[in-house]
């Protein structure tokens, strides 16, 4: 089984993040980045699959130059290879653009599942999965909490509100994986050793025969018009406990609707 | 503050080092001080760093070990003992427990246990000690006869750290006269008849790091297991012994780097008559004497390590390193309580676990007293 697990390098979650004043595209320079969580999720799974049929596991990532460290980190879990999709011109695509570029990496990789995480964490539209299945033509499983796959087919669980549904598919297929599904395992440290010689092909645009007119922040059919920091937090309310002190709480969590 | 400034020799190393501040900080620090407080073992942790490859790191790629020098094992070891002795300690006796095999042991026993000890899933005892031989560990008498394909072996093993835990016990037995040259090294599994751990000990820190008795009744270690041949147990204990004592130098820096860091960032945030206390000289200056002194301590633990590395002998340095480092994690973690105050003295802050932890280290391996003896000859009679 060939699965290609698509990684995206995302600002550090808990550091403050921002957006550029000017292009209002997301600072990505000036934070620390880890790899987005939920990718671990994607690419454990990929691993275990391989672990247990064989198979090989490619990282396929759109993102900076410094993307490699999450790259590296992937492969150091125990990915084969990775694709690196890399190019002034992206800066600024948005989800359409992105699942456009992806697209045309992922038609000339061989492969029977595509691992996505369900979301980003820097920009959470929850959409590439789909996207891209619309753009390949191929069928989407979306939320698995557990993956099995079996000749051409690939069934997962789903995890819905009050327990889950089986779905399945033909493969080649898309798959979104969610936190319930593993533990993603660390790297070890000879995983990061090995890391450092398995092989990674970066691609321009042109390399990947994506049209440069079509990505890009100027192309992009979204666009950031305005934004605005989260208010500074309010000073806290101090209620007194003049007897009534208990009324007062109940009376706030009743209209903030807590209660 | 930020993390220590590491001269380190390659980017293997570095890439070590910062996988090892990542499971640090993600694993180990969230874990600690509950687990501490509870005597509570932490053994899937252990599994956690054997996967991760940290549990042979000294040790050939060729063995299943990682292949660094022990310059840079030793500063893995510092950054864990920082999060949590216990756990540190357990990494250093448990690479000091693959030593007899790994350094004596034949190729064919080599070859039959070496990978597994060394790839994380097993953890090892080095049994020395006995309740009436500590410091003068030659005269220890837990016996071992020869009976047919077997040994016999009775008595008891003291202060075993991992005792009950383990997967293999390095048992120090006598199997000829009195003196260091009737000493035996038996390498016996967890599940050889006879071979009793009994209840840990409770004590005053790093309870989570179990220490228990091993009662030897009648036990039968097949004779395959000899490690070397008869005789040669006080020497390979004593050789192990030395990389040993390098490691609890690092446990022990690494303790007082985490009292340190404890104690800069209260000073920072707690005020006193209207300022931090850090601003008063009277506080900053025990801060500035307290990194000055772990700084000193890192530099002589690695000296020592770089002589080990180059194949020099390093004995006596090793001795001065487990010395100097445990004596200033004990003046550390003594001053850290001072900085804190009041808040040094109650468990709410782990400036008073980290004292607790220091003061063993000043007895183990070796007592301090001890590393002085082998100084003072290596001075006088060399
Ligand atoms: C603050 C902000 C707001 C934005 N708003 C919009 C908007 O309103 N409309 C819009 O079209 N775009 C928007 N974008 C841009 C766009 O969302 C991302 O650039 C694009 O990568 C796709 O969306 P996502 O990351 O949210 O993907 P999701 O669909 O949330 O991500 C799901 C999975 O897709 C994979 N994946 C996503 N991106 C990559 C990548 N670059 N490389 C490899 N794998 C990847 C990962 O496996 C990930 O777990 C916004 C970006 C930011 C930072
Ligand atoms: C938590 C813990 C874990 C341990 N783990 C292990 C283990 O895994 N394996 C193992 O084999 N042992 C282990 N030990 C045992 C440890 O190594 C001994 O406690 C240590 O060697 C001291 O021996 P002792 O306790 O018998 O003290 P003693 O030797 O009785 O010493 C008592 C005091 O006398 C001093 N003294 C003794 N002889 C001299 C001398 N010639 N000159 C000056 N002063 C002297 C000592 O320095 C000390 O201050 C452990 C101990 C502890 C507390």
């Amino acid at each position: 089984m060939n699965i290609v697990v698509l990684v995206k390098q995302v600002p550090d979650t808990w550091a403050e993040r921002k957006l550029n004043e000017g292009d209002k595209t997301l600072d990505r320079a000036s934070v620390d980045v880890v790899m987005n969580e939920i990718d671990e999720y994607a690419v454990e799974e990929a691993l275990r699959i391989k672990e247990a049929q064989g198979g090989e596991v490619t990282i396929l990532t759109m993102g900076p130059e410094r993307a490699v460290e999450t790259i590296r980190k992937a492969l150091s879990m125990g990915a084969d290879k990775a694709v690196h999709l890399s190019d002034e011109a992206l800066k600024g695509s948005d989800a359409v653009q992105t699942s456009y570029a992806l697209g045309k990496v992922l038609e000339t990789l061989e492969y029977d599942l595509v691992i996505v995480g369900s979301e980003a964490t820097d920009s959470r539209m929850a959409t590439m999965g789909a996207l891209l299945s619309e753009r390949l033509g191929q069928p989407q499983l979306t939320g698995a909490r557990k993956v099995t796959a079996e000749g051409g087919t690939v069934t997962i669980e789903r995890q819905t509100d009050d327990g889950y549904a089986v779905v399945e598919a033909s493969t080649p297929a898309i798959i979104s994986v969610m936190e319930k599904i593993n533990e993603p395992r660390y790297p070890s440290f000879k995983g990061i050793m090995a890391a450092k010689s398995k092989p990674l092909t970066t691609l321009s645009v042109g390399d990947a025969g994506v049209d440069e007119g079509q990505v890009g922040l100027a192309a992009a059919p979204s666009q950031v018009v305005e934004f605005s920091n989260k208010p500074p937090r309010q000073a806290g309310q101090i209620v007194k406990d003049e007897g009534d002190g208990g009324t007062k709480i109940a009376e706030y969590l009743a209209s903030q609707k807590f209660v | 503050m930020r993390p220590v400034v590491r001269s380190l020799p390659t980017p293997e190393a570095e890439a070590l080092l910062e996988l090892t501040r990542d499971l640090v900080e993600h694993e180990v620090l969230p874990r600690a001080g509950e687990m501490e407080s509870r005597s509570e073992f932490p053994r899937e942790l252990f599994r956690t760093l054997g996967k991760a490859g940290l549990l042979g790191l000294a040790y050939p790629e060729q063995d299943g070990g990682g292949g660094q020098p022990y310059e840079v094992y030793l500063q893995v070891l510092e950054e864990l003992g920082r999060g949590w002795a216990g756990l540190a300690v357990g990494v250093s006796v448990h690479t000091l427990s693959c030593f007899p095999l790994a350094q004596w042991g034949s190729d064919e026993q080599r070859e039959r246990w070496l990978p597994d000890l060394l790839g994380g899933e097993l953890l090892g005892a080095y049994c020395l000690s006995e309740a009436a031989s500590g410091s003068d560990a030659a005269a220890l008498t837990t016996r071992a006869v020869r009976d047919g394909d077997d040994y016999v072996v009775d008595g008891a093993k003291a202060w075993v750290t991992h005792g009950g835990h383990a997967d293999f016990y390095n048992l120090m037995v006598r199997t000829g006269g009195p003196g260091p040259a009737g000493i035996s090294c038996l390498f016996a599994d967890k599940h050889t008849p006879g071979l009793l751990p009994q209840p840990p000990e409770k004590k005053m820190g790093m309870r989570s790091s179990p220490t228990a008795t091993i009662l030897l009744e009648g036990a039968r270690v097949p004779a395959d297991r000899l490690i070397a041949a008869e005789g040669e147990g006080f020497r390979i204990a004593m050789s192990a012994l030395d990389g040993g004592r390098l490691g609890i130098a690092a446990v022990a820096v690494g303790v007082a780097q985490a009292a340190l860091e404890l104690s800069v960032s209260y000073a920072k945030e707690r005020k006193q008559f209207g300022k931090a206390i850090a601003s008063f000289q009277g506080v900053e200056f025990m801060l500035a004497d307290m990194a000055t002194q772990i700084e000193a301590a890192r530099a002589l633990y690695l000296t020592a390590a770089r002589l080990k590395d180059a194949g020099r002998p390093y004995g006596p340095q090793a001795s001065m390193a487990k010395l100097f480092a445990t004596d200033t994690a004990m003046k550390v973690t003594t001053d850290a309580i001072q900085v804190l105050g009041g808040a040094g003295f109650v468990e709410d802050f782990a400036a008073e676990r980290y004292f607790r932890e220091a003061k063993v280290m000043q007895i183990f391996e070796g007592t301090n007293q001890v590393q002085r003896l082998v100084v003072g000859r290596s001075l006088t009679r060399g």
